[in-house]
């Protein structure tokens, strides 16, 4: 058994930004990866995905985008190759190929179990993500043999799907921008929709993640917000980050030939039921965009800027009478692509630490009841930002000053600490 | 909230709730709840039915009295229109609710409520529930709702209120949505 001060499980973004800062303070730790440098970003989505954040914004400790399209979409191959030079540029001590098996308390701290031996840490920093399995709701075991059922871990790109009628499942980033990607490549669409986040890509010339950065929307806190349970929930929204800059959204969609449904509620004998509330989940989206919009026109007049009071989008036009019933086989459908969302996987989290819904309970990614034991890179972690690259920052700080608590160790007054 | 500003008082304790909601997040198995009435046939369509007690925190409780309440169907249908038709209890179930989820969602919002006025109308094709035409269905095949709302507040807030009463309500997630029903008999 090998004992280290620190693992860090998983070398995605999240993992590498707590090593960088660790190294910073001359905290000795291994970072375990079950594949290799950003490998879920490689290896589990679409061909074409590419981050809602514009280049610019896209920086880790210590490295920032540094290429001639600031105002770019990165799409996930380059990130790769980013968070690869990341890696080695910190020269984070990445074990790759290298899967954790389990983790337990020891004693005292933890034993990491994995495929390549066992460490034992007096600190472990959950960095595995969010966003390991496809949340497929329960109802999809009713939906006949026949459909293909296709995940967002399966997609790739149209052509490798059955060539009939396709009911999207979803209307967040994932959903429309895969909807939007179907109705090009000239298949017929539905798309189930839920509650979601309307977002202008472009407002008054900038990117929208320019203005929710420089109102301070990002950097709300956890422990600052309202209702911390549904601003964790608050689904990714509906951008894109393409070169033309372009707003997708559901007017976007139906103009392409989609139709909207409501939120999949049930499957019987075959039939989709769908929720009769696509009208308020609509108006709930478009009112919340309109309070954003003016959030940061009443902003940018305070800052004296002279840019905001910028059009507002129309509303989403929902159809008289969306259906509610659709017989998939009957009506041609060949796939139902589940754009629901994405869970963790901690099914090797043998720490009594999560509650009844397998969620790890945390105060700002510190662990309750289990001293020691931090989690990073979930929604609103500790800011709204959280899940975004450049989010790994402020919290890899955060969370490296409480694990250097723990350890007993001093705190470094460090130059690079570009913190909040 | 600065010490100034004025609080709103819609009659409606939202700091009960919102405790509810911290304590039974760790005690799920207090939250559930079940809701019950007995329905009992008169003479050709009328029924009179009672609501007197439900379960819930992990307990039987009693309402405070029992409630009747006469259904029946209107002359145009040959009945003698001794009280509302079941649907229009269905209208009533709905309109209440989200009524009272305006007043809540105002109550945290701290939005003082003047008037809240819904209007409810649900179109059905007959032809249904006679099965002269099997395509049509039973129920309705449009509801629609209308509020008329005077608050301390500008368009777009009251709209948001009623978006969100919208989301939150029991009775719009079971008219929107599908159940289950099992009906047995003895």
């Amino acid at each position: 058994m090998t004992h280290v001060p620190v693992v860090i499980v998983g070398a995605g973004h999240s993992g590498l930004a707590v090593s960088h800062v660790l190294t910073r303070h001359d905290i000795d730790h291994v970072l375990l990866e079950r594949g290799g440098v950003a490998n879920t970003w490689k290896t589990e989505r679409w061909d074409s995905l590419r981050l809602l954040t514009p280049n610019w914004q896209t920086r880790l400790p210590g490295l920032a985008y540094d290429g001639d399209d600031p105002d770019g979409f990165m799409p996930v191959a380059e990130l790769a190759r980013f968070l690869e030079r990341y890696a080695e540029r910190c020269g984070a001590p990445v074990q790759t190929h290298t899967e954790v098996t389990s983790v337990a308390p020891g004693d005292p701290g933890y034993v990491v179990q994995t495929t390549e031996g066992t460490w034992e840490a007096d600190a472990v920093v959950l960095a595995s993500g969010a966003f390991n399995r496809p949340n497929v709701p329960a109802l999809a075991g009713d939906l006949p043999a026949a459909i293909d059922q296709v995940t967002t871990f399966d997609y790739k790109r149209p052509d490798l799907l059955r060539p009939g009628r396709v009911l999207v499942v979803g209307a967040s980033a994932t959903g429309i921008q895969i909807a939007d990607e179907l109705l090009r490549s000239g298949r017929e669409v539905t798309v189930a929709v839920g509650e979601h986040v309307r977002m202008p890509r472009v407002y008054c010339g900038r990117d929208i993640m320019w203005w929710l950065e420089r109102i301070g929307r990002l950097d709300e806190r956890y422990d600052e917000v309202d209702d911390l349970v549904r601003a964790r929930r608050v689904p990714s929204p509906q951008l894109v980050g393409t070169p033309d800059r372009a707003d997708l959204d559901l007017n976007a969609l139906t103009a392409r030939g989609a139709e909207l449904v409501g939120r999949l509620a049930a499957v019987r004998d075959g039939r989709a039921l769908f929720s009769g509330s696509l009208r308020n989940v609509c108006n709930l989206a478009d009112l919340k965009l309109v309070r954003l919009l003016d959030t940061i026109d009443a902003w940018a007049a305070q800052e004296g800027l002279g840019e905001g009071e910028g059009p507002r989008p129309d509303p989403t036009a929902v159809p008289e009478a969306p259906r509610l019933t659709i017989d998939l086989v009957e009506e041609g459908y060949e796939t139902v692509l589940w754009a629901t969302g994405y869970r963790a996987d901690l099914s090797w989290l043998h720490v009594p630490c999560v509650d009844r819904k397998g969620e790890v309970r945390h105060d700002g990614g510190i662990v309750r009841d289990a001293p020691g034991l931090y989690r990073i890179g979930l929604n609103f972690l500790r800011r709204r930002k959280s899940s975004f690259i450049h989010g790994a920052e402020d919290d890899a700080n955060d969370i490296v000053a409480h694990l250097l608590a723990h350890l007993g160790r001093p705190a470094r007054r460090a130059g690079a600490h570009a913190g909040g | 909230m600065s010490a100034t500003e004025p609080v709103a008082d819609n009659g409606v304790n939202v700091e009960a709730l919102l405790d509810a909601r911290n304590a039974l997040t760790d005690a799920p198995e207090a939250a559930e709840f079940t809701w019950r009435a007995t329905t009992e046939w008169v003479r050709g369509t009328r029924t009179e039915s009672t609501i007197s007690e439900y379960s819930g925190l992990g307990e039987q409780h009693n309402h405070k009295s029992t409630w009747s309440y006469t259904a029946d169907h209107p002359e145009v249908f040959a009945a003698e229109d001794n009280g509302p038709t079941p649907v229009e209890f269905v209208l009533v179930g709905l309109a209440t609710c989200l009524t009272a989820g305006v007043a809540a969602v105002a109550q945290n919002r701290n939005i003082q409520l003047d008037s809240v006025k819904a209007s409810i109308e649900g179109d059905m094709n007959i032809l249904g529930i006679l099965g002269a035409d099997p395509e049509v269905r039973n129920g309705f095949n449009d509801i629609r709702v209308h509020f008329d709302i005077d608050a301390d507040a500008d368009q777009s807030e009251i709209e948001a209120l009623v978006a969100q009463s919208q989301k939150r309500s029991a009775v719009f997630d079971v008219v929107t949505n599908p159940s289950n029903v099992t009906v047995t008999v003895n």
